[in-house]
């Protein structure tokens, strides 16, 4: 294995959570409402997902338990701001809180233990090609599941029926009341689905990227997953390229350490955070841009009228 | 069955008093459950939480060390909140104001005065004010989300700490540990009682009554509630709303700041590369549980200090994980929040729609 596809295949490892938390939130942010408890549904997946698989040995049970974690946790922000129309804003915070401590406690016992790692693919013949082989046919399952999430989000938002139901509700949730959908309910599934892929996003990282539970792991992902959303301009394709450009950053750190350059560690550390700010700027300073594609409601609750 | 809220006419003003209360009970309550469940006496468990830090002299002057930072930097988001402004980066904020105002104690070593003192306590206000001035600018200057902005600054301020108390800020002769010198004379904090205890308590009293004042006597304090309920009502009222975000988070920083470098002149007693236990984050939950309000967040910053202490005592004499005081702080913050909901609505439960003949 060259040099160049150890590369590629560590940025994959990085972007993969990145994608499937931001692909989620994406979703929930379309039908109006805005969880910012993204980082603490995935802290929860990731020890509940490492704490499965090590004590069942079955890393599917691993990876449906951290998928589970998330939607309990993310049912927990539904019930709150959908059906007792909490503050959006205050209650994804109190979640990311409540998670990271809830998740350190739980997991506190095998703080650091070896745990069981999902292996990548391998398919005769194809993963043997030289160059992009491996990066091709050889990558984990949850990279390919991810990457199709991407496309399945982007035909199931804009060219079906409940996508349109979706982005209805997102952008004006009066009328979509009006013409009969319950918009409360389909801001529930909306924040179920984006729990179950924050969930398994938290999973691929105890799973895949560091093969066991350290406090505090996600490390910010699910913020930077949050900005990658307004990067894509609420766009699913987009934030297949937000995601592998934020993966690449976080890993470049570690190459050019690797290679010797005189960096303090802690500039290399800062920066996917400096990054996010940067892209962050670039994209909202165009103010028409993210006008256009913002859901007209979010982060606005919904009362219906009787 | 099925739950139905109906707004009230009028705000609920019994409910306004009696949520936190709710709030805090229904914690306990669960808390309880929690350690019963974990397989500890949850009497005991809930004795050595939220009793024990108040039962001997030391813990009650401890108690008060903790809520000095929660105090200042919750009412300060207390504010931010209230104008419907999002900083929630104020443990970053008070990461730079402890290195900013290290700057003197740690460059000029011998020098003592009052001065300095003084100093160290406007540079930490200052460079508090400077991180979130620099979340106010992305925000008006380039429409850039605050909250997400003032979150990753919080990691970059962490970085940027590490840094320099690992590097030229290191202590020569300190055996090659994460620290800077250690402070003495002026460049502390003077201290009361036991001798952890400092200043830091009253100025933080002084700045909830001005607060207090600016709140419900000044135009400004009109100003941040008129625009945090409507924008749009602000903007007719000819309030600023930029100029409304850069007081917020000046202010917000600012406070922060100071909470920081009071750490550092006070219990810490030097510059570490850590040195808060996450106080940004849990102010977040004391301006709540306060009502957003300088005088709730007193009390509100009073009660989470004793979770921390209870926190430590219940691990020391019963095991019990330090992670438990989290769990409770954020369960807390989630409670407040749906009993606040019975401010502005009437919970009514209905049975089942079928049984009135409304479906079919």
């Amino acid at each position: 294995m060259t040099g160049f596809e150890a590369a590629v295949l560590t940025i994959i490892t990085a972007s993969t959570p990145l994608l499937m938390a931001a692909i989620g939130e994406l979703v929930v942010e379309r039908s109006g409402v805005l969880n910012l408890g993204v980082e603490g549904m995935m802290v929860m997946g990731a020890v509940c997902g490492f704490l499965a698989s090590y004590y069942t040995g079955s890393l599917i049970l691993g990876i449906l338990a951290s998928m589970m974690a998330g939607v309990l946790m993310s049912l927990l922000f539904g019930l709150l701001t959908q059906t007792f129309v909490t503050n959006q804003m205050a209650t994804g915070l109190a979640l990311t809180i409540l998670c990271l401590g809830l998740s350190g406690l739980i997991g506190e016992p095998l703080t650091g233990e070896p745990g069981l790692k999902l292996s990548a693919i391998s398919i005769p013949y194809l993963t043997d090609i030289p160059y992009v082989g491996k990066i091709l046919f050889g990558q984990d399952i949850l990279v390919y599941v991810s990457i199709a999430l991407v496309f399945a989000v982007q035909y199931m938002l804009f060219k079906s029926r409940m996508g349109l139901i979706i982005r209805a509700v997102g952008d004006s949730h009066s009328s979509a009341h009006a013409l009969g959908y319950s918009v409360i309910k389909v801001r529930y599934y909306c924040i179920m689905f984006g729990g179950a892929c924050a969930g398994l996003a938290g999973g691929y990282l105890s799973l895949v990227y560091t093969p066991q539970w350290i406090e505090d792991m996600t490390a910010g992902r699910g913020w930077i997953a949050l900005a990658l959303v307004v990067f894509a301009t609420w766009m699913p394709r987009r934030i297949l390229l937000g995601a592998y450009l934020f993966g690449t950053v976080w890993i470049m750190g570690l190459y050019v350490q690797g290679a010797g350059i005189a960096i303090p560690s802690q500039v290399l550390s800062a920066l996917p955070y400096v990054v996010t700010i940067v892209a962050l700027v670039i994209i909202s300073r165009n103010a028409t841009l993210t006008k256009l594609n913002t859901p007209t409601c979010l982060g606005q609750s919904f009362v219906p009228d009787r | 069955m099925k739950i139905i809220l109906e707004k009230r006419a009028q705000q609920s003003k019994i409910m306004a008093y009696a949520s936190p209360v709710l709030a805090i009970g229904l914690t306990v309550i669960l808390g309880g459950i929690i350690f019963a469940l974990a397989g500890y006496d949850p009497q005991t468990a809930l004795y050595y939480y939220f009793v024990e830090p108040l039962t001997n002299f030391w813990s009650i002057e401890e108690v008060i060390v903790k809520a000095t930072p929660l105090i200042l930097i919750g009412a300060g988001l207390a504010i931010c909140f209230s104008a419907n402004i999002w900083n929630i980066g104020a443990e970053g904020q008070l990461t730079m104001g402890a290195l900013v105002g290290s700057f003197i104690p740690v460059m000029f070593t011998d020098w003592q005065s009052p001065l300095v003192l003084l100093l160290m306590l406007v540079m930490g206000a200052m460079g508090g004010a400077a991180w979130a001035g620099l979340v106010a600018f992305l925000k008006n200057k380039f429409n850039v989300n605050e909250i997400l902005t003032s979150l990753m600054l919080v990691y970059v301020a962490q970085y940027i700490l590490d840094w320099f108390v690992r590097g030229p800020w290191r202590d020569p002769n300190g055996y090659n540990f994460p620290k800077s010198v250690s402070f003495e004379g002026w460049q502390l904090l003077p201290t009361y009682g036991d001798g952890r205890m400092h200043i830091g308590a009253l100025i933080a009293l002084i700045v909830v009554v001005l607060l207090t004042i600016m709140m419900t006597r000044s135009l400004k304090g009109f100003e941040i509630r008129a625009i945090g309920n409507s924008r749009r009502a602000g903007a007719f009222a000819g309030f600023s709303y930029k100029g409304m975000t850069w007081f917020c988070f000046l202010l917000s920083g600012a406070l922060a700041g100071l909470a920081g470098i009071m750490e550092v002149a006070g219990p810490a007693g030097q510059l570490l590369p850590s040195i808060s236990p996450g106080y940004g984050f849990t102010a977040i939950i004391v301006a709540f549980l306060g009502r957003l309000n300088p005088m709730g967040v007193l009390l509100a910053g009073i009660l989470l200090a004793i979770s921390y202490l209870g926190g430590d005592g219940a691990q020391m004499e019963l095991g019990v994980s330090v992670k438990t005081a989290q769990v409770f702080q954020g369960m807390l913050l989630f409670l407040i929040l749906t009993f606040d909901t019975l401010i502005r609505y009437k919970v009514k439960i209905i049975r089942s729609q079928t049984a009135e003949g409304e479906l079919t």
